[in-house]
Protein backbone atom coordinates (compact mmCIF):
# COMPACT_ATOMS: atom_id res chain seq x y z
CA UNK A 1 0.00 0.00 0.00
CA UNK A 2 1.24 3.47 -0.84
CA UNK A 3 2.26 5.75 1.98
CA UNK A 4 0.64 9.11 2.55
CA UNK A 5 2.64 11.83 0.92
CA UNK A 6 2.54 14.03 4.03
CA UNK A 7 2.98 11.58 6.82
CA UNK A 8 3.96 7.95 7.10
CA UNK A 9 0.44 6.53 7.47
CA UNK A 10 -0.99 4.36 4.68
CA UNK A 11 -2.60 6.45 1.90
CA UNK A 12 -6.30 5.70 1.73
CA UNK A 13 -7.47 8.59 -0.46
CA UNK A 14 -6.19 9.30 -3.94
CA UNK A 15 -6.99 12.76 -5.21
CA UNK A 16 -6.61 13.57 -8.85
CA UNK A 17 -6.49 17.21 -9.86
CA UNK A 18 -5.89 19.13 -13.01
CA UNK A 19 -3.55 22.01 -12.36
CA UNK A 20 -2.49 24.22 -15.30
CA UNK A 21 -3.81 21.53 -17.64
CA UNK A 22 -1.60 18.93 -16.03
CA UNK A 23 -2.90 15.89 -14.20
CA UNK A 24 -1.62 15.48 -10.66
CA UNK A 25 -2.41 12.63 -8.29
CA UNK A 26 -2.01 12.95 -4.57
CA UNK A 27 -1.96 9.92 -2.28
CA UNK A 28 -3.00 10.86 1.25
CA UNK A 29 -4.19 9.30 4.46
CA UNK A 30 -7.60 10.26 5.72
CA UNK A 31 -6.44 12.93 8.13
CA UNK A 32 -4.12 14.64 5.69
CA UNK A 33 -6.70 14.44 2.92
CA UNK A 34 -9.25 16.22 5.05
CA UNK A 35 -6.90 19.02 5.92
CA UNK A 36 -5.83 19.21 2.28
CA UNK A 37 -9.38 19.52 1.06
CA UNK A 38 -10.27 22.11 3.67
CA UNK A 39 -7.30 24.30 2.71
CA UNK A 40 -7.16 24.15 -1.04
CA UNK A 41 -4.74 27.04 -1.18
CA UNK A 42 -2.12 25.21 0.84
CA UNK A 43 1.14 24.90 -1.09
CA UNK A 44 2.00 21.62 -2.69
CA UNK A 45 4.37 19.63 -0.49
CA UNK A 46 6.83 19.51 -3.36
CA UNK A 47 6.91 23.25 -3.57
CA UNK A 48 9.72 24.77 -1.55
CA UNK A 49 8.69 26.69 1.53
CA UNK A 50 10.33 30.08 2.07
CA UNK A 51 12.11 28.66 5.11
CA UNK A 52 13.52 25.79 3.10
CA UNK A 53 14.62 28.17 0.37
CA UNK A 54 16.48 30.17 2.95
CA UNK A 55 18.20 27.04 4.15
CA UNK A 56 19.49 26.37 0.68
CA UNK A 57 20.70 29.94 0.41
CA UNK A 58 22.58 29.45 3.64
CA UNK A 59 24.26 26.39 2.20
CA UNK A 60 27.67 27.69 3.22
CA UNK A 61 26.62 27.18 6.85
CA UNK A 62 26.07 23.57 5.96
CA UNK A 63 29.47 23.47 4.30
CA UNK A 64 31.07 24.85 7.45
CA UNK A 65 29.40 22.11 9.41
CA UNK A 66 31.18 19.53 7.33
CA UNK A 67 34.67 20.87 7.85
CA UNK A 68 36.66 18.16 9.58
CA UNK A 69 39.79 18.56 11.68
CA UNK A 70 42.51 16.52 9.92
CA UNK A 71 44.10 15.78 13.28
CA UNK A 72 41.26 14.36 15.39
CA UNK A 73 38.53 13.88 12.79
CA UNK A 74 35.83 15.87 14.57
CA UNK A 75 33.50 17.87 12.31
CA UNK A 76 32.40 21.39 13.11
CA UNK A 77 28.84 20.05 13.29
CA UNK A 78 29.87 17.57 16.00
CA UNK A 79 31.51 20.38 17.93
CA UNK A 80 28.34 22.45 17.61
CA UNK A 81 26.17 19.67 18.92
CA UNK A 82 28.36 18.60 21.86
CA UNK A 83 30.05 21.92 22.68
CA UNK A 84 33.44 20.28 23.14
CA UNK A 85 36.35 20.34 20.73
CA UNK A 86 38.28 17.20 19.84
CA UNK A 87 41.90 18.36 20.02
CA UNK A 88 44.07 21.48 20.31
CA UNK A 89 44.41 21.63 16.51
CA UNK A 90 40.67 22.34 16.17
CA UNK A 91 41.38 25.94 17.05
CA UNK A 92 43.30 26.14 13.76
CA UNK A 93 41.12 23.80 11.70
CA UNK A 94 37.93 25.71 12.64
CA UNK A 95 39.58 29.09 12.99
CA UNK A 96 37.17 30.93 10.69
CA UNK A 97 34.15 29.58 12.59
CA UNK A 98 35.59 29.83 16.08
CA UNK A 99 36.90 33.40 15.98
CA UNK A 100 33.46 35.04 15.84
CA UNK A 101 32.33 32.68 18.60
CA UNK A 102 35.29 33.64 20.81
CA UNK A 103 34.70 37.32 20.10
CA UNK A 104 31.12 36.76 21.18
CA UNK A 105 31.96 34.88 24.39
CA UNK A 106 35.03 36.80 25.54
CA UNK A 107 34.90 40.07 23.62
CA UNK A 108 38.48 39.36 22.54
CA UNK A 109 40.54 36.99 20.40
CA UNK A 110 44.03 37.61 21.75
CA UNK A 111 45.40 35.99 24.90
CA UNK A 112 47.35 38.32 27.15
CA UNK A 113 47.68 36.34 30.37
CA UNK A 114 50.20 33.85 31.64
CA UNK A 115 52.26 31.85 29.19
CA UNK A 116 54.28 28.69 29.71
CA UNK A 117 57.82 29.39 30.89
CA UNK A 118 59.07 26.74 28.51
CA UNK A 119 57.86 28.69 25.48
CA UNK A 120 60.71 29.91 23.23
CA UNK A 121 62.38 33.09 24.40
CA UNK A 122 61.17 35.18 21.46
CA UNK A 123 57.54 34.23 21.99
CA UNK A 124 57.95 34.93 25.71
CA UNK A 125 58.85 38.49 24.78
CA UNK A 126 56.06 38.69 22.22
CA UNK A 127 53.81 37.88 25.11
CA UNK A 128 55.38 40.43 27.34
CA UNK A 129 54.61 42.94 24.59
CA UNK A 130 50.97 41.87 24.31
CA UNK A 131 50.62 42.06 28.06
CA UNK A 132 52.18 45.51 28.28
CA UNK A 133 49.98 46.84 25.49
CA UNK A 134 46.98 45.55 27.35
CA UNK A 135 48.13 47.25 30.53
CA UNK A 136 48.73 50.45 28.58
CA UNK A 137 45.15 50.37 27.39
CA UNK A 138 43.78 50.09 30.91
CA UNK A 139 46.10 52.85 32.16
CA UNK A 140 44.84 55.17 29.42
CA UNK A 141 41.26 54.20 30.23
CA UNK A 142 41.97 55.00 33.87
CA UNK A 143 43.50 58.34 32.80
CA UNK A 144 46.80 57.46 34.45
CA UNK A 145 48.80 59.23 31.78
CA UNK A 146 52.17 59.45 33.55
CA UNK A 147 52.31 55.70 34.12
CA UNK A 148 51.05 55.20 30.59
CA UNK A 149 53.92 57.28 29.16
CA UNK A 150 56.45 55.25 31.10
CA UNK A 151 54.88 52.01 29.90
CA UNK A 152 54.83 53.28 26.31
CA UNK A 153 58.61 53.84 26.43
CA UNK A 154 59.08 50.34 27.81
CA UNK A 155 56.95 48.93 25.00
CA UNK A 156 58.91 50.82 22.36
CA UNK A 157 62.25 49.58 23.60
CA UNK A 158 60.95 46.02 23.73
CA UNK A 159 59.69 46.40 20.15
CA UNK A 160 63.13 47.57 19.02
CA UNK A 161 64.77 44.66 20.84
CA UNK A 162 62.47 42.16 19.21
CA UNK A 163 62.98 43.65 15.76
CA UNK A 164 66.76 43.40 16.18
CA UNK A 165 66.53 39.79 17.28
CA UNK A 166 64.33 38.77 14.39
CA UNK A 167 65.61 40.28 11.14
CA UNK A 168 63.21 38.22 9.02
CA UNK A 169 59.56 38.95 9.33
CA UNK A 170 58.36 36.21 11.61
CA UNK A 171 55.01 37.18 12.94
CA UNK A 172 53.18 34.13 11.79
CA UNK A 173 51.73 31.98 14.52
CA UNK A 174 52.94 28.43 14.51
CA UNK A 175 50.83 25.44 15.39
CA UNK B 1 44.53 10.16 53.79
CA UNK B 2 41.77 7.63 53.18
CA UNK B 3 38.12 8.39 52.55
CA UNK B 4 37.00 7.12 55.97
CA UNK B 5 39.22 9.69 57.68
CA UNK B 6 38.04 12.33 55.26
CA UNK B 7 34.39 11.65 56.09
CA UNK B 8 34.79 12.56 59.73
CA UNK B 9 36.95 15.64 59.44
CA UNK B 10 36.38 18.84 57.53
CA UNK B 11 38.39 20.92 55.11
CA UNK B 12 40.35 24.05 55.97
CA UNK B 13 38.02 26.08 53.80
CA UNK B 14 35.06 25.25 56.08
CA UNK B 15 36.76 26.60 59.18
CA UNK B 16 34.98 29.92 58.87
CA UNK B 17 38.18 31.92 59.16
CA UNK B 18 39.69 34.61 57.02
CA UNK B 19 38.47 38.05 55.99
CA UNK B 20 34.68 38.60 55.81
CA UNK B 21 34.06 34.96 56.66
CA UNK B 22 30.60 35.72 58.07
CA UNK B 23 29.47 36.19 54.47
CA UNK B 24 32.31 34.85 52.33
CA UNK B 25 32.49 31.09 52.84
CA UNK B 26 35.38 30.42 50.54
CA UNK B 27 37.53 31.65 47.67
CA UNK B 28 38.56 29.33 44.89
CA UNK B 29 40.66 29.56 41.75
CA UNK B 30 40.89 26.81 39.18
CA UNK B 31 42.93 26.46 36.03
CA UNK B 32 42.14 24.29 33.01
CA UNK B 33 45.09 22.80 31.13
CA UNK B 34 45.61 20.18 28.43
CA UNK B 35 48.59 18.21 27.26
CA UNK B 36 49.75 19.19 23.78
CA UNK B 37 50.34 15.68 22.45
CA UNK B 38 46.90 14.19 23.18
CA UNK B 39 43.40 14.80 21.83
CA UNK B 40 40.90 16.39 24.19
CA UNK B 41 38.79 13.93 26.17
CA UNK B 42 35.81 13.84 23.81
CA UNK B 43 38.19 12.23 21.29
CA UNK B 44 40.29 10.21 23.71
CA UNK B 45 39.60 6.48 23.65
CA UNK B 46 40.03 4.31 26.73
CA UNK B 47 43.66 3.54 25.95
CA UNK B 48 44.56 7.24 25.66
CA UNK B 49 42.68 8.02 28.88
CA UNK B 50 44.66 5.38 30.74
CA UNK B 51 47.91 6.74 29.31
CA UNK B 52 47.11 10.30 30.39
CA UNK B 53 45.88 9.27 33.83
CA UNK B 54 48.84 7.05 34.59
CA UNK B 55 51.54 9.43 33.44
CA UNK B 56 49.97 12.53 35.00
CA UNK B 57 48.97 10.78 38.22
CA UNK B 58 52.56 9.78 38.95
CA UNK B 59 53.92 13.23 38.09
CA UNK B 60 51.36 14.95 40.30
CA UNK B 61 52.11 12.76 43.32
CA UNK B 62 55.79 13.61 42.96
CA UNK B 63 55.24 17.38 42.83
CA UNK B 64 57.24 19.27 45.43
CA UNK B 65 54.11 20.47 47.22
CA UNK B 66 53.29 20.42 50.90
CA UNK B 67 52.93 16.73 51.81
CA UNK B 68 51.14 14.51 52.24
CA UNK B 69 49.26 14.38 48.98
CA UNK B 70 46.79 11.61 48.24
CA UNK B 71 45.94 10.27 44.81
CA UNK B 72 42.62 8.61 44.12
CA UNK B 73 41.88 6.69 40.96
CA UNK B 74 38.32 7.94 40.66
CA UNK B 75 37.23 5.16 38.24
CA UNK B 76 37.99 2.56 40.90
CA UNK B 77 35.94 4.29 43.62
CA UNK B 78 32.45 3.21 44.67
CA UNK B 79 29.58 5.51 43.69
CA UNK B 80 29.15 6.60 47.28
CA UNK B 81 32.80 7.63 47.60
CA UNK B 82 32.68 9.62 44.39
CA UNK B 83 29.57 11.35 45.66
CA UNK B 84 31.33 12.06 48.95
CA UNK B 85 34.11 13.87 47.10
CA UNK B 86 31.54 15.86 45.10
CA UNK B 87 29.67 16.89 48.25
CA UNK B 88 33.00 17.90 49.71
CA UNK B 89 33.71 20.14 46.65
CA UNK B 90 36.92 18.21 46.02
CA UNK B 91 35.90 16.86 42.64
CA UNK B 92 33.35 18.05 40.12
CA UNK B 93 30.20 16.24 39.18
CA UNK B 94 31.67 15.90 35.70
CA UNK B 95 34.71 14.00 37.02
CA UNK B 96 32.47 11.81 39.15
CA UNK B 97 30.13 10.94 36.28
CA UNK B 98 32.70 10.65 33.47
CA UNK B 99 33.80 7.26 32.22
CA UNK B 100 37.23 5.73 31.81
CA UNK B 101 40.48 6.24 33.62
CA UNK B 102 40.52 9.40 35.78
CA UNK B 103 41.93 10.62 39.05
CA UNK B 104 42.36 13.34 41.63
CA UNK B 105 45.20 14.54 43.83
CA UNK B 106 44.16 15.99 47.18
CA UNK B 107 46.09 17.75 49.90
CA UNK B 108 45.36 16.78 53.50
CA UNK B 109 43.88 20.17 54.36
CA UNK B 110 41.64 19.83 51.29
CA UNK B 111 42.93 23.15 49.89
CA UNK B 112 44.43 21.64 46.77
CA UNK B 113 42.65 19.42 44.29
CA UNK B 114 44.04 18.45 40.91
CA UNK B 115 41.69 16.49 38.68
CA UNK B 116 42.91 14.36 35.79
CA UNK B 117 40.65 13.63 32.79
CA UNK B 118 37.79 15.88 33.71
CA UNK B 119 36.50 18.06 30.84
CA UNK B 120 40.16 18.94 30.26
CA UNK B 121 43.19 16.74 30.93
CA UNK B 122 43.92 18.82 34.02
CA UNK B 123 41.70 20.88 36.26
CA UNK B 124 43.55 22.20 39.29
CA UNK B 125 42.03 24.22 42.09
CA UNK B 126 43.06 25.92 45.30
CA UNK B 127 40.36 26.79 47.81
CA UNK B 128 40.62 28.85 51.01
CA UNK B 129 38.29 29.98 53.76
CA UNK B 130 37.05 33.59 53.58
CA UNK B 131 37.98 36.19 51.01
CA UNK B 132 41.48 35.08 50.04
CA UNK B 133 41.82 35.21 46.27
CA UNK B 134 45.46 36.37 46.23
CA UNK B 135 46.47 33.42 48.37
CA UNK B 136 44.61 31.08 46.01
CA UNK B 137 46.24 32.63 42.96
CA UNK B 138 49.77 32.50 44.36
CA UNK B 139 49.38 28.83 45.18
CA UNK B 140 47.70 27.71 41.99
CA UNK B 141 50.12 29.73 39.87
CA UNK B 142 53.01 27.92 41.55
CA UNK B 143 51.39 24.51 41.14
CA UNK B 144 50.78 25.28 37.47
CA UNK B 145 54.47 26.21 37.02
CA UNK B 146 55.56 23.02 38.73
CA UNK B 147 53.36 20.87 36.50
CA UNK B 148 54.43 22.81 33.44
CA UNK B 149 58.07 21.96 34.10
CA UNK B 150 57.09 18.29 33.69
CA UNK B 151 54.75 18.39 30.69
CA UNK B 152 54.04 20.37 27.53
CA UNK B 153 50.74 22.21 27.64
CA UNK B 154 48.56 22.85 24.60
CA UNK B 155 49.15 26.54 24.10
CA UNK B 156 48.93 28.98 21.21
CA UNK B 157 50.41 32.44 20.82
CA UNK B 158 47.07 33.90 19.98
CA UNK B 159 44.62 31.94 22.11
CA UNK B 160 46.65 31.04 25.17
CA UNK B 161 45.94 27.75 26.94
CA UNK B 162 43.76 25.64 24.65
CA UNK B 163 40.77 23.99 26.30
CA UNK B 164 38.13 21.49 25.26
CA UNK B 165 35.43 24.14 25.54
CA UNK B 166 36.01 27.56 23.95
CA UNK B 167 34.46 29.21 27.02
CA UNK B 168 37.65 28.43 28.99
CA UNK B 169 40.29 29.20 26.39
CA UNK B 170 43.03 31.79 27.09
CA UNK B 171 43.81 31.84 30.78
CA UNK B 172 41.70 28.77 31.55
CA UNK B 173 40.95 30.47 34.85
CA UNK B 174 37.80 30.40 36.95
CA UNK B 175 37.93 32.77 39.90
CA UNK B 176 35.08 32.19 42.29
CA UNK B 177 33.91 33.31 45.66
CA UNK B 178 31.15 31.54 47.58
CA UNK B 179 28.86 33.88 49.46
CA UNK B 180 26.14 33.28 52.01
CA UNK B 181 23.38 35.78 51.21
CA UNK B 182 20.29 34.91 53.28
CA UNK B 183 19.16 38.51 53.91
CA UNK B 184 19.29 39.43 50.22
CA UNK B 185 17.18 36.33 49.53
CA UNK B 186 14.61 37.17 52.23
CA UNK B 187 14.29 40.79 51.09
CA UNK B 188 14.12 39.58 47.46
CA UNK B 189 16.92 41.94 46.47
CA UNK B 190 19.05 39.09 45.22
CA UNK B 191 17.62 39.38 41.71
CA UNK B 192 18.98 42.91 41.43
CA UNK B 193 22.41 41.64 42.43
CA UNK B 194 22.21 38.95 39.73
CA UNK B 195 21.24 41.44 37.09
CA UNK B 196 24.08 43.80 38.04
CA UNK B 197 26.59 40.94 37.98
CA UNK B 198 25.30 39.71 34.66
CA UNK B 199 25.90 43.13 33.14
CA UNK B 200 29.58 42.99 34.02
CA UNK B 201 29.71 39.41 32.73
CA UNK B 202 30.17 37.66 36.04
CA UNK B 203 28.30 34.39 36.53
CA UNK B 204 26.24 33.34 39.55
CA UNK B 205 25.89 29.66 40.40
CA UNK B 206 24.67 27.57 43.32
CA UNK B 207 26.69 25.63 45.90
CA UNK B 208 27.62 22.83 43.52
CA UNK B 209 28.46 24.89 40.47
CA UNK B 210 26.96 24.71 37.04
CA UNK B 211 23.27 24.01 36.97
CA UNK B 212 22.96 23.49 40.72
CA UNK B 213 20.33 25.40 42.63
CA UNK B 214 21.19 27.93 45.27
CA UNK B 215 20.81 25.65 48.28
CA UNK B 216 21.06 27.21 51.71
CA UNK B 217 21.30 30.71 50.18
CA UNK B 218 24.84 30.03 48.95
CA UNK B 219 25.93 31.69 45.75
CA UNK B 220 29.14 31.40 43.80
CA UNK B 221 30.22 34.48 41.91
CA UNK B 222 32.75 33.85 39.16
CA UNK B 223 34.24 35.27 35.99
CA UNK B 224 32.90 34.16 32.64
CA UNK B 225 35.47 35.72 30.35
CA UNK B 226 38.80 33.89 30.19
CA UNK B 227 40.42 35.37 27.08
CA UNK B 228 41.81 38.85 26.43
CA UNK B 229 42.47 39.77 30.04
CA UNK B 230 45.30 38.81 32.39
CA UNK B 231 44.71 36.53 35.36
CA UNK B 232 45.29 39.51 37.64
CA UNK B 233 42.62 41.56 35.84
CA UNK B 234 40.11 38.74 36.07
CA UNK B 235 40.82 38.25 39.77
CA UNK B 236 40.59 41.99 40.32
CA UNK B 237 37.16 42.11 38.73
CA UNK B 238 35.78 39.58 41.24
CA UNK B 239 37.69 41.23 44.09
CA UNK B 240 36.11 44.57 43.30
CA UNK B 241 32.55 43.35 43.17
CA UNK B 242 32.53 41.14 46.28
CA UNK B 243 32.83 43.97 48.87
CA UNK B 244 29.82 45.63 47.27
CA UNK B 245 27.70 42.50 47.57
CA UNK B 246 28.91 42.08 51.18
CA UNK B 247 27.84 45.67 51.82
CA UNK B 248 24.35 45.04 50.41
CA UNK B 249 23.97 41.83 52.41
CA UNK B 250 24.97 43.58 55.64
CA UNK B 251 22.60 46.42 54.82
CA UNK B 252 19.75 43.97 54.25
CA UNK B 253 20.56 42.18 57.54
CA UNK B 254 20.54 45.49 59.44
CA UNK B 255 17.21 46.37 57.87
CA UNK B 256 15.74 42.98 58.85
CA UNK B 257 16.81 43.48 62.46
CA UNK B 258 15.57 47.07 62.53
CA UNK B 259 12.18 46.31 60.97
CA UNK B 260 11.26 43.37 63.12
CA UNK B 261 13.83 42.19 65.60
CA UNK B 262 11.44 39.97 67.55
CA UNK B 263 10.05 38.40 64.39
CA UNK B 264 13.51 37.64 63.05
CA UNK B 265 14.74 36.34 66.40
CA UNK B 266 11.68 34.12 66.62
CA UNK B 267 12.12 32.73 63.14
CA UNK B 268 15.81 31.98 63.72
CA UNK B 269 15.13 30.38 67.12
CA UNK B 270 12.40 28.21 65.60
CA UNK B 271 14.79 27.10 62.85
CA UNK B 272 17.36 26.20 65.51
CA UNK B 273 14.67 24.42 67.54
CA UNK B 274 13.58 22.27 64.62
CA UNK B 275 17.16 21.30 63.81
CA UNK B 276 17.78 20.35 67.44
CA UNK B 277 14.58 18.32 67.83
CA UNK B 278 13.35 16.97 64.50
CA UNK B 279 12.99 13.20 64.15
CA UNK B 280 13.06 13.18 60.36
CA UNK B 281 14.24 15.94 58.06
CA UNK B 282 15.00 16.35 54.34
CA UNK B 283 18.26 17.71 52.99
CA UNK B 284 16.45 20.71 51.53
CA UNK B 285 14.80 21.70 54.81
CA UNK B 286 18.10 21.21 56.64
CA UNK B 287 19.92 23.57 54.28
CA UNK B 288 17.16 26.13 54.58
CA UNK B 289 17.10 26.06 58.40
CA UNK B 290 20.90 25.96 58.75
CA UNK B 291 21.01 29.08 56.60
CA UNK B 292 18.74 30.89 59.09
CA UNK B 293 20.78 29.65 62.02
CA UNK B 294 24.03 30.71 60.39
CA UNK B 295 22.72 34.24 59.94
CA UNK B 296 21.42 34.15 63.53
CA UNK B 297 24.91 33.43 64.87
CA UNK B 298 26.37 36.28 62.82
CA UNK B 299 23.72 38.65 64.14
CA UNK B 300 24.34 37.60 67.72
CA UNK B 301 20.87 36.05 68.06
CA UNK B 302 22.28 32.58 68.76
CA UNK B 303 25.26 32.41 71.09
CA UNK B 304 25.81 28.73 71.88
CA UNK B 305 26.87 27.55 68.43
CA UNK B 306 29.98 28.18 66.34
CA UNK B 307 30.10 29.06 62.63
CA UNK B 308 32.55 26.24 61.73
CA UNK B 309 30.07 23.70 63.15
CA UNK B 310 27.26 25.09 61.00
CA UNK B 311 29.53 25.20 57.92
CA UNK B 312 30.40 21.57 58.52
CA UNK B 313 26.77 20.55 59.01
CA UNK B 314 25.87 21.91 55.55
CA UNK B 315 28.27 19.33 54.11
CA UNK B 316 27.97 16.45 56.59
CA UNK B 317 24.17 16.23 56.35
CA UNK B 318 24.29 15.48 52.64
CA UNK B 319 23.39 12.00 51.40
CA UNK B 320 26.81 10.43 50.78
CA UNK B 321 28.25 11.89 53.99
CA UNK B 322 25.37 10.57 56.09
CA UNK B 323 25.72 7.10 54.63
CA UNK B 324 29.48 7.10 55.18
CA UNK B 325 29.02 8.31 58.76
CA UNK B 326 26.40 5.62 59.43
CA UNK B 327 28.52 3.10 57.59
CA UNK B 328 25.61 1.66 55.63
CA UNK B 329 23.60 2.47 52.48
CA UNK B 330 20.37 4.30 53.33
CA UNK B 331 17.18 4.93 51.33
CA UNK B 332 15.87 8.48 51.17
CA UNK B 333 13.42 7.99 54.07
CA UNK B 334 16.08 6.34 56.22
CA UNK B 335 18.47 9.17 55.41
CA UNK B 336 15.96 11.71 56.70
CA UNK B 337 15.80 9.87 60.02
CA UNK B 338 19.60 9.51 60.16
CA UNK B 339 20.02 13.19 59.27
CA UNK B 340 17.71 14.30 62.10
CA UNK B 341 19.52 12.05 64.55
CA UNK B 342 22.92 13.34 63.44
CA UNK B 343 21.74 16.96 63.77
CA UNK B 344 20.34 16.35 67.27
CA UNK B 345 23.65 14.88 68.38
CA UNK B 346 25.80 17.60 66.86
CA UNK B 347 23.61 20.42 68.13
CA UNK B 348 23.28 19.06 71.64
CA UNK B 349 27.03 19.40 72.02
CA UNK B 350 27.63 15.67 72.03
CA UNK B 351 29.83 14.32 69.29
CA UNK B 352 28.10 11.63 67.24
CA UNK B 353 29.38 8.22 68.13
CA UNK B 354 29.70 9.05 71.82
CA UNK B 355 26.08 8.22 72.63
CA UNK B 356 23.52 6.77 70.29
Amino acid sequence: MKKCRRCSKPATLHITEIVNSEVQTLHLCEGCAQSYLSQQDQPDPDEMSPAAAKLIEGADLDELDHIVCPNCGISFREFRSQGRLGCPHDYIAFEAELMPLLENIHGATQHCGKCPKRAPDSSQRQYELIKLRNELRSLVEGEKYEDAARLRDQIQSLEVELAEDQPEANDKDDD
Amino acid sequence: MDLETLTHKSGEWLKGQGPESDIVISSRIRLARNLAQYPFLSRADDRVRVEIEESLGQKLIDLPLKKPLSYFKVHTLENIDRQLLVERQLISRELSDNHGSRGVVLSDEENVSIMVNEEDHLRMQVIHSGLALDECWNEIDRIDDLIESEVTYAFSQQLGYLTACPTNVGTGIRVSVMLHLPALVVTKEIQKVFQALHKISLAVRGLYGEGSQAMGDFYQISNQVTLGKTEEQLIQQVKEVVPRIIFYERQARTALVKDNREGLHDQISRAYGILKNAQTISSEETMHLLSSVRMGINLGLIDDLEIPTVNELFIHTQPAHLQKIKGTPLESGERNVARASYLRQRLSGRHPGEVN
